[in-house]
């Protein structure tokens, strides 16, 4: 029987697919055992979103942007009669893995570790899970490995922390170990802050259990009793899917006391976060489950020594854990083959911005950003110039399109001055204003700062006060040896992760565009034609239907014209406040 | 009050790290976090009423005021703002008469920004209530606040504009 199954991420949910799964529903109600009807989490085709795939036997085929509408249709045509609807195909996957169709780009160039299931199975049933592998690891690693050799296989793998600063996984699960106490911890850093990063949101709503099955593996290997899954509140389908995948492991007897019948207990519970990007820090994430504000604290004591509730405790976040179940199912030696010499393995990435193919990719490390951007992206929407790319969101940097064929790992990226960060891409064109983006993203890690220490708290602040004013056309001589000043002293004297890299977007930026910070500062110019106060604003006579809202709304009087005939702005007047642009119903006004 | 979050209070038995999902739920069943439900907490659990606050005014996601119907949030990640997040902020400061954080004085609308709500392939985006609004403009999210105005004066009950 052929199966349709909906795409049920929250990328594929906001893009509609609730509507498209009950108009299934309510065909399939009426045409009873016509086809099975089932979910999925995230294939990483967001900009094809809603999807919806027929699966006879190995083979699928996906369509994208599944209407209610071409969802009756892909039943009556293909459930029905076998007619597929080449219109809508996105791509078709058959039994040995072969991708064909109009975006199967997207796919070929991926190496799927860590999704290894996203898209694939309903995140919702434990038995899916099975089917493809799932906790064959758990079983090796708790009947036919001692924990010692859990760590070792780790450690060959050459895996290291997906959470943004590399650290060799197996490593730090070595400290762990040696620590000597009753009680242990394991953590997972589910607290996905950066703007513009929902990898480890789609694992943990596409793949629930590789992350459950990741943690009970540490468990074991340190000797920890007891898990927390730190997430954000606003993930509530991943807490929602968390819960289900917990409660169904329990079930099985995978998690809780005497785990299959092996003598092991360990359970996990679930910790939303409040909101507070610092808390991706580990030693605030502590003190935020601890039930405090989320500051950070000196280090040492570390938290394999003094952690959770003062206990030893290891923490790894999202896509490290989820990478776990298939090192040890499928061996170290494996895993090696994929990626560089130091940075082993794969790496999950959401590709977003001024890109073609919006969404999420696993490459292989060493892939270049180039091949990211265009032959997995499909290049620059609207066929604008590819200007560069924004990697680690807040506490990343802007890497330039013409040193593009950097390679994505933990050597290549920092060399540039931005970081791996945890995965977020946004991709830039020639409209993005440089010096904009460092204020944005300063703007947030101004915010975010939990102000304990004094240069991050107001040394930030500075850095934004004189960021907006350049961006105003008020910057004054001596602007940007200030900024590289205070950049410097903050990375020096700030505690923790938030403080010791917010200046990097400015100083990434400053190194490679500060010709356009000097066209602001100098020429009162912005080159990306992007800040308000810098530009021309003229009105569209095609599109103006000369309704005169602008002209009412115009707090100076610089836009006229008669009612009904298109109106113009007198650009000498004009004072850049925006209101026109925001206030016209037709996009008339454009700016130059 | 309502019955969960008492529940959760009576339940209380010392472990520690309950701070968190006791304000968590009573903002579940308030909207807010209001006076009374610091007082209850503090005499229960026994933590000071100013570390409370302290922890409360730390977090995004906890009020101290209630809040609208309807609340708007502005995403304001990465994508979104590079695709014109903060034009369609001011749009709707401009057409609610309301500055960010604040609600309308009928109670109807909340305006938030939120950091990211991870649709960045739809940006720029703008959540009202629980639908997600994508590939706004200016004068779409005019329109579509307009909308909601309107059917909320006829007193219709469909919430969703798609």
């Amino acid at each position: 029987m052929k199966k349709a199954i909906v795409g049920m991420g929250t990328c594929g949910l906001s893009a509609g697919a609730q509507g498209t799964y009950d108009k299934l529903e309510e065909i399939l109600s009426n045409n009873e055992n016509s086809f099975e009807l089932s979910i999925t989490g995230c294939i990483g085709m967001c900009y094809m979103e809603p999807l919806v795939e027929v699966r006879e036997g190995e083979d699928r085929v996906i369509y994208g942007k599944v209407t209610p509408s071409i969802a009756e249709k892909i039943f009556s045509e293909h459930i029905l009669n076998g007619r597929i609807l080449e219109e809508n195909v996105v791509c078709r996957i058959d039994g040995n893995g072969e991708v064909t169709g109009p975006e199967a780009d997207f796919l070929n160039l991926q190496s799927r570790i860590v999704l290894r299931n996203c898209g694939v199975i309903n995140p919702e049933i434990i038995e899916e899970y099975e089917a493809r592998g799932g906790y064959k690891g758990l079983r090796k690693a708790l009947f036919e490995m001692k924990p010692d050799e859990i760590i070792e296989e780790v450690k060959n793998s050459g895996l290291r922390g997906r959470g943004g600063a590399g650290f060799p996984t197996g490593l730090k699960w070595s400290f762990a170990a040696k620590s000597n106490s009753e009680i242990k911890y394991v953590v997972c850093n589910a607290d996905e802050g950066d703007p513009g990063a929902f990898m480890d949101r789609s694992v943990l709503e596409g793949d629930p259990h590789s992350v459950l099955e990741g943690m009970i593996i540490c468990a074991r290997a340190i000797g920890a009793s007891h898990g927390y899954i730190y997430c954000r509140a606003e993930y509530p389908l991943a807490i929602k899917r968390l819960n289900i995948s917990i409660e169904a492991a329990r079930e099985k007897g995978y998690l809780g006391e005497n785990i299959l019948n092996s003598g092991f207990d360990f359970d996990i519970s679930i910790k939303q976060g409040a909101g507070a990007f610092v808390c991706g820090e580990e030693t605030a994430l502590f003190a935020s489950i601890e039930g405090r504000r989320g500051m950070p604290h000196i280090r040492p004591p570390f938290p394999a020594e003094k952690g959770l509730w003062q206990k030893p405790t290891n923490n790894n976040n999202v896509e490290t854990y989820a990478n776990i179940p298939w090192i040890i199912s499928n061996g170290a030696e494996e895993y090696a083959r994929y990626g560089t010499e130091k940075s082993r393995g794969t790496k999950v990435f959401s590709l977003a911005g001024k890109v073609k193919r919006s969404g999420l990719a696993e490459v292989e490390m060493g892939t270049t950003i180039r091949d990211l951007v265009f032959k997995i992206g499909g290049g620059i929407k609207g066929g604008r110039e590819f200007k560069a790319v924004q990697m680690g969101g807040p506490s990343g940097g802007t890497i330039p399109s013409e040193i593009s064929d950097t390679m994505v790992d933990f050597e290549s990226i920092p060399a540039t001055g931005a970081i791996m960060g945890s995965g977020g891409v946004i991709v830039l064109d020639d409209t993005s204003c440089m010096v904009e983006m460092a204020r944005f993203f300063l703007e947030f890690t101004q915010k975010e700062s939990c102000g304990k220490c004094t240069f991050c708290r107001i040394g930030t602040l500075r850095m934004l006060e004189t960021l907006t004013r350049i961006t105003k056309g008020e910057g004054e001589e001596g602007d940007l040896e200030k900024l590289e000043l205070w950049g410097k002293r903050i990375k020096e004297t700030s505690l923790c992760g938030l403080g010791q890299t917010a200046p990097n977007p400015v100083l990434t930026t400053l190194r490679y565009y500060r010709d356009e910070y000097e066209a602001h500062i100098k020429e009162k110019r912005c080159p990306a034609h992007s800040c308000i106060a810098l530009v021309d604003f003229h009105i569209d006579p095609e599109k103006c239907t000369g309704c005169s809202i602008c002209a009412k709304n115009c707090p100076v009087n610089a836009i006229s014209g008669e009612p009904k005939k298109p109106y113009t702005i007198d650009n000498s007047v004009c004072v850049r406040c925006g209101k026109c642009i925001t206030s016209c119903r037709f996009g008339a006004i454009y700016k130059v | 009050m309502s019955e969960e979050f008492t529940s959760r209070l009576w339940r209380y038995d010392g472990t520690p790290g309950e701070l968190i999902p006791l304000l968590q739920s009573a903002q579940d069943h308030f909207g807010y976090i209001p006076r009374r439900a610091i007082s209850y907490i503090s005499t229960v659990t026994g933590i000071a009423e100013s570390e409370i606050y302290g922890v409360i005014t730390f977090y995004n996601q906890f009020r101290l005021k209630p809040i609208g119907k309807f609340i708007i949030r502005v995403c304001n990640g990465t994508a979104c703002h590079v695709s014109g997040a903060n034009m369609l902020k001011e749009t709707i400061q401009d057409e609610l008469g309301i500055e960010e954080n604040e609600t309308t004085d009928d109670g109807l609308f909340t305006l938030n920004t939120v950091a990211c709500l991870g649709c960045c392939s739809l940006a720029p985006v703008v959540m009202i209530g629980e639908e997600t609004y994508g590939k706004q403009t200016p004068a779409s999210i005019r329109k579509i606040l307009r909308e909601y105005r309107r059917r909320e004066e006829k007193g219709s009950k469909k919430k969703s504009l798609r």
